[in-house]
């Protein structure tokens, strides 16, 4: 039988040392302690997966499939309920609303500094610092009137935008009149078409702030200055100077994995699922999940539940035909002389043997006659 | 039984010519199936040497009948090779890789790699043999092309063919490759293809024999052809024919040919349609089985069951039989029950004797076999009262949607059920139809009752806390005994405790409260504090927060948190102490209760109860009128462009979050209002203990019934600049965007009316999408999941054997042993420490 787990010993340590609890008496504690505990734990064989996967999914029955809640009135848009869900155990590359959660350092703990902080990730390209824009056909060249006033609340004039363009473009000649920024291709008669395209590539240009955060909202959570954003980029903001790069949080799991490793993916599987499944008043102990995730993170890389992760990379050639693919299961399987030795469930299931697990689990092996035998010496002590 | 083997392994391959010939029992070569008197001819697709499908004839091949004869293959030699279709995305694959004059890998180095990354690097010149190599192109599904000539399968057979054994290894190919284009085609027995004879005396076919039948006819042209020595180009399109059909006997839903069809214009079913889709072998035949001794018919609650019992009508109880062996022990039982014969209940319907002959027990027969009955027999009886039973309803999304329940025998036609049950199966008695299987073996049955029987699924394993409660009408009738001003004669507090069957002891006094009724179905040793549901609307109500001591209810009212579902403290608290039998003993007493003192002291619901005070209605439609007001406001400051927007957000949209907020706060209100002036009734007891329903339900039925939405957004469909034509264009006013604030009992103008049925049209298409995701997502996540198990060193594996977790959930706890997924430590230690003491 198993020993008590740590998280349970030193619960226990901090009562008996807040309680000041002699040692012969922490012993006998703790010996009671574990006996309880074992009516706590799991039995050997329990079909531990199948339990969690109904444990998520029969809820899932009941969330709903509007996708988006605004949070707070000055919230951003958040995917949520089942096709969030979905997203999170199909492991997508990008979420569809990619979003953080950005904590401060002491010193910025005002509403002025965190609003500082804010205008120093938020991604800024050159449409937001143009209120107007107009392709002169006649001189063939692009006129962007600048937002001054704007510009300097990130710092930025308009030679810096200028300076920015130059460095970010090929083959044009660009000129600064008052307020506005003049475009011309180098080459001669451009079509219009060109122009428009020359227009949205330069308005698309990053210009300052970390690239991929669309929206950053300045929040007051309990005594704290907290940052939220539309789109994520951990690696950069947790550079940021101010931002206390130790709680900072994504939702994106692939870029956490890239960036800090796969348990902080595991980790971050585990907090949007309960997340998700809270937010929609829907009661899944936390385990369920737990071993969701680490069954997408065992391999070390992050695996989708589905035909492209989990499910399709089984060890049973029969399972994996059984869910989805069949057939591109069986060829490859007959080419490369695989070989299905009955050790899942529903391999067993179809050729109608006891299946591995709970009651199935273990094969008794003895021999009839010294069982017998021994049988006989009980008998006869007992007499 | 004698001979059943066990399968240990299953090894894929593919076939080579050899094994096919091998194997095979009958040269095809003829494309008729019957001569003019109806017999199948010999070399024919139907040819009777490939087993037997007529009942009452034997194999010509193995002498075995119908049931016996597996069937056995036949062979066909094509006149060409044929590209096997399945595998000419791994024939293209290999033809790249390897040299087309030596048949030697393209690569210089005898690493294993594999063919993915092979492909990639492969050279354009041969290092075994230099021969300088053409560029390999493939065309869905079966054409080939090398330097933009044609590659015909014969060609590349004979490439394949060279290529030796040890580089195929080094790209971990197992089989020869030249086994991949078919020069002999197995011919399936016709027992998996048995023709049907209809009615009218003709025969019809199976889909594979037409296919069969067309690669045959081709075959023997292509052949024909051939030896006269016809024109290259009709030898090349017959080719091409015999190409397509066998390739639409493998996969009859290929990209890029056409598909085979029957004369109908109906697609044939040919092999991988056979095996593919939920409809296909693996998962409606291999993955899921049907089954006898099974039982189905709908659903009926009965209070006075227990809830491990399940009703049975008398009608099933005679058709579902149980085998009983006889022994000393029974066989008195057994020969009155033998007595009764087939058609009166508890009887039997079939003997089989010692020597294994089996014997149907009729009317005329049951006395004979009655007597004749000794030790040894094995005689099917009647379903009897106490038999264990599984009980399943559809959709059986958890483990509790099968448990284990005992027999009651009833009469009339459906199963009756208590209804403490029905949160875990998610039944209702609206019509719902549930299934009854029969184990039919001793460990079965032992299995059945220790892992699924109802007690010990009290506790779902999904949060740790009781499924398996009294609800509805048990906790309004609980509430109401135990509500503080219920107070009993003696002889009223006994009526009420026999009315549910319950013998217990009573105070000796003249009044006896609810609470004392009550606490006599607690455990002497129970003791626990909680909130009640009730607290919520009554913060101050003396009754609000529950103290039980030592199996006294002190204080509080039971209600929904103390014996709901997914709640039910106390529920929670009984199974945690005693044994699943007490805890269903006490689920079984506690809902039989209620039920008694709501049938004695009568329980009503009319649309009365929500009727409003001339004071709340004037309320109600100040509150509504004010938010009108003050949206008008807002939209006249829109208007005039003085409204001050959100942060990132348009003008338009930080109006439309402006105006949703104002009247979400006229409908709270309305809320409020109702909840202070709608006098206490049956109504708002069942709201407020969670008995059904709630206060949204009381406030829309009496004061207003607030903002119906699409998408989350006002409405803002319909016509351009207006929902309805109704409407002036621009109108942004609260009524013309889904705004109801009328309610139910007052009724609602066209508009509104309208508006609701947006919202509930909403609500449908949700929830028909909703099930289909879910769905599939639970088809997911078990696929994921089902192999992992708890081993004995309490690590979780696969079935691979690779460590999934060290400590299932961290801790090793069970959510469906804890408490709310909890095993409170601080109390254990604090009670162990208090102890000694």
């Amino acid at each position: 039988m198993i020993d008590l787990p740590k998280s349970i010993l030193e619960k226990a340590e901090k009562i008996f040392e807040e309680k000041k609890i002699p040692q012969h008496k922490r012993e006998k504690i703790l010996e009671n302690l574990k006996n309880a505990y074992k009516l706590y734990v799991y039995e050997p064989g329990e079909a531990i997966g199948i339990v969690s996967a109904q444990s998520i999914s029969e809820p899932a029955t009941q969330m709903t499939m509007r996708s988006y809640h605004v949070a707070g009135s000055a919230g951003i848009r958040v995917t949520l309920g089942l096709p969030r869900l979905m997203e999170i155990f199909d492991a997508r590359r990008t979420p569809t609303t990619p979003m953080m959660v950005i904590y401060l350092d002491k010193q910025y703990q005002t509403k002025e500094k965190a609003r500082e902080v804010a205008a120093r990730i938020k991604e800024v390209r050159i449409r937001e610092m143009v209120t107007d824009d107009v392709i002169d056909l006649l001189n063939s060249q692009l006129e962007l009137k600048i937002d001054l006033k704007k510009a300097v609340l990130f710092n930025l004039d308009k030679e810096k935008i200028i300076d920015n363009l130059k460095k970010n473009t090929k083959d044009v000649t660009i000129k600064s009149h008052e307020d506005k920024i003049l475009v011309s291709p180098k080459k001669e008669d451009t079509s219009i078409r060109e122009m428009q395209k020359l227009k949205s590539k330069i308005l698309d240009m990053h210009l300052y702030g970390i690239k991929g955060i669309q929206q950053v909202v300045v929040k007051r959570e309990g005594d704290e200055w907290v940052l939220n954003t539309l789109g994520s980029n951990v690696k950069k903001v947790m550079a940021v100077e101010g931002v206390d790069g130790a709680r900072t949080e994504t939702n994106d799991i692939h870029e956490v994995a890239k960036t800090l490793g796969i348990e902080a993916a595991r980790f971050v599987i585990i907090k949007e699922a309960s997340k998700t499944l809270e937010e929609q008043g829907l009661e899944v102990d936390i385990r369920h999940i737990m071993l969701v995730a680490d069954a997408m993170t065992a391999t070390g890389k992050i695996q989708a539940i589905g035909r492209y992760g989990v499910a399709g990379s089984k060890g049973s050639v029969l399972a994996r035909a059984a869910f989805e693919e069949t057939i591109k299961h069986l060829t490859a399987a007959s080419i490369r002389g695989r070989k299905d030795r009955f050790n899942g469930a529903i391999e067993n299931v179809m050729v109608g043997k006891l299946v591995p697990i709970g009651t199935g689990m273990f094969d008794l092996t003895m021999k009839a006659d010294e069982n017998e035998k021994e049988e006989n010496s009980k008998s006869k002590e007992s007499k | 039984m004698a001979d059943m083997k066990e399968v240990q392994s299953i090894e894929f391959g593919v076939l080579s010519p050899k094994v096919i010939l091998k194997m095979a029992t009958v040269r095809i070569a003829r494309a008729e199936l019957y001569d003019p008197d109806g017999y199948p001819i010999d070399g024919g697709v139907m040819d009777p040497r490939m087993g037997v499908i007529d009942p009452g004839l034997r194999c010509r091949t193995c002498g075995g009948s119908v049931g016996d004869c597996g069937g056995h293959f036949g062979y066909l030699e094509l006149a060409r090779p044929i590209v096997h279709v399945l595998y000419s995305k791994f024939v293209y694959r290999l033809l790249k890789v390897i040299c087309r004059k030596c048949g030697k890998l393209l690569t210089g180095s005898r690493e294993k790699t594999s063919l993915k990354d092979l492909i990639k690097t492969a050279g354009k010149k041969c290092t075994a043999c230099g021969e300088e190599q053409g560029e390999i192109k493939f065309e869905k599904p079966y054409s080939f092309w090398e330097d933009k000539t044609p590659l015909n399968p014969m060609t590349i057979r004979e490439r394949f063919e060279k290529t030796p054994d040890e580089d195929l290894e080094l790209i971990r190919v197992r089989i020869r490759p030249e086994w991949l284009i078919i020069t002999i085609l197995p011919v399936p027995p016709v027992t998996v293809r048995p023709s049907i004879t209809l009615e009218t005396g003709e025969r019809s076919e199976d889909d594979l024999t037409h296919k069969l039948v067309d690669i045959v006819r081709i075959n023997q042209r292509l052949k024909e052809n051939i030896d006269i020595g016809a024109p290259d180009f009709i030898i090349e399109d017959l080719w091409e024919l015999l190409q397509y059909h066998v390739s639409t006997f493998f996969d009859n839903e290929l990209t890029g040919v056409p598909h085979a069809r029957h004369r109908s214009g109906r697609g044939l079913k040919t092999l991988v349609q056979r095996l593919k889709t939920k409809e296909g072998r693996f998962r409606s035949n291999l993955a899921g089985k049907r089954v006898n001794f099974c039982a189905r018919t709908v659903i009926s609650p009965d209070n006075n069951i227990d809830i491990d019992e399940v009703g049975v009508p008398e009608i099933i109880a005679k058709e579902l039989t149980l085998p009983i062996r006889v022994t000393d022990f029974n066989i008195a039982m057994i020969k009155e029950v033998v007595k009764n014969g087939p058609n009166v209940w508890p009887g039997a319907n079939y003997a089989t004797r010692a020597d294994g002959r089996k014997k149907k027990i009729t009317e005329e027969s049951k006395n004979e076999i009655a007597e004749e009955i000794t030790n040894g027999w094995i005689v099917e009886r009647h379903l009897q009262n106490g038999d264990i039973v599984l009980f399943n309803r559809q959709p059986s999304l958890h483990r509790m949607s099968i448990m284990a329940h005992r027999v009651r025998v009833m009469p009339y036609r459906t199963f009756r059920l208590n209804l403490c049950v029905s949160p875990p199966y998610n039944a209702d008695f609206d019509g719902d139809e549930m299934n009854l299987h029969v184990p039919q073996t001793e460990e079965a049955q032992a299995e059945a009752l220790l892992l699924m029987e109802v007690q010990n699924q009290i506790r779902s394993p999904r949060f740790g806390g009781p499924i398996i409660a009294p609800k509805n009408d048990h906790i309004s009738g609980l509430f109401i005994l135990t509500k503080k001003d219920s107070v009993f004669t003696k002889e009223e507090a006994a009526q009420i405790l026999a009315y549910a069957g319950i013998d217990a002891q009573l105070p000796d006094k003249e009044k006896v409260s609810g609470k004392e009724i009550f606490s006599s179905l607690l455990p002497q040793n129970l003791n626990i504090e909680f909130q009640s549901t009730w607290h919520k609307g009554n913060k101050n109500d003396e009754d609000s927060n529950v103290v039980i001591k030592n199996g006294k209810l002190i204080k509080g009212v039971i209600d929904k948190s103390a014996v709901g579902s997914e709640e039910g403290a106390i529920i929670d608290k009984i199974e945690k102490m005693g044994t699943p039998q007490e805890v269903s003993d006490f689920i079984n007493k506690v809902s039989r209760l209620g039920s008694a003192m709501l049938d004695t002291r009568g329980f009503t619901v009319g649309i009365s109860d929500n009727d409003l005070s001339e004071e709340a209605k004037k309320l109600v439609s100040k509150a509504i009128k004010k938010a009108e007001e003050d949206v008008a406001d807002l939209i006249d400051q829109f208007n005039k462009g003085k409204l001050e927007g959100l942060p990132d957000r348009s003008l338009n949209a930080s109006l439309e979050v402006y105006i949703m907020q104002r009247l979400a706060k006229a409908v709270n209100e309305c809320g409020e209002v109702v909840s202070a002036h709608v006098p206490e009734n049956d109504t708002i007891y069942m709201a407020r203990t969670g008995a059904r329903g709630s206060l949204v339900n009381v406030t829309q039925t009496a004061a207003c019934i607030g903002q119906e939405t699409v998408l989350g957004q006002r409405i803002h469909r319909g016509y351009l600049n207006r929902t309805l034509p109704h409407f002036r264009k621009g109108d942004l006013s609260p009524i013309s965007h889904g705004f109801v604030g009328t309610s139910f009992k007052a009724g609602l103008t066209p508009f509104e009316f309208f508006w609701d049925s947006l919202n509930g049209r909403e609500g449908l298409m949700d929830k028909s999408l909703r099930t289909r995701h879910s769905g599939y997502m639970e088809r997911r996540l078990v696929n994921a999941l089902q192999d992992l198990k708890v081993k004995y060193d309490m690590t979780v594996r696969d079935l691979t054997n690779s460590v999934v977790q060290f400590l299932p959930g961290e801790d090793g706890i069970d959510p469906a042993k804890s408490n709310w997924g909890k095993f409170d430590v601080d109390a254990f230690v604090n009670l162990e420490a208090a102890k000694d003491d």
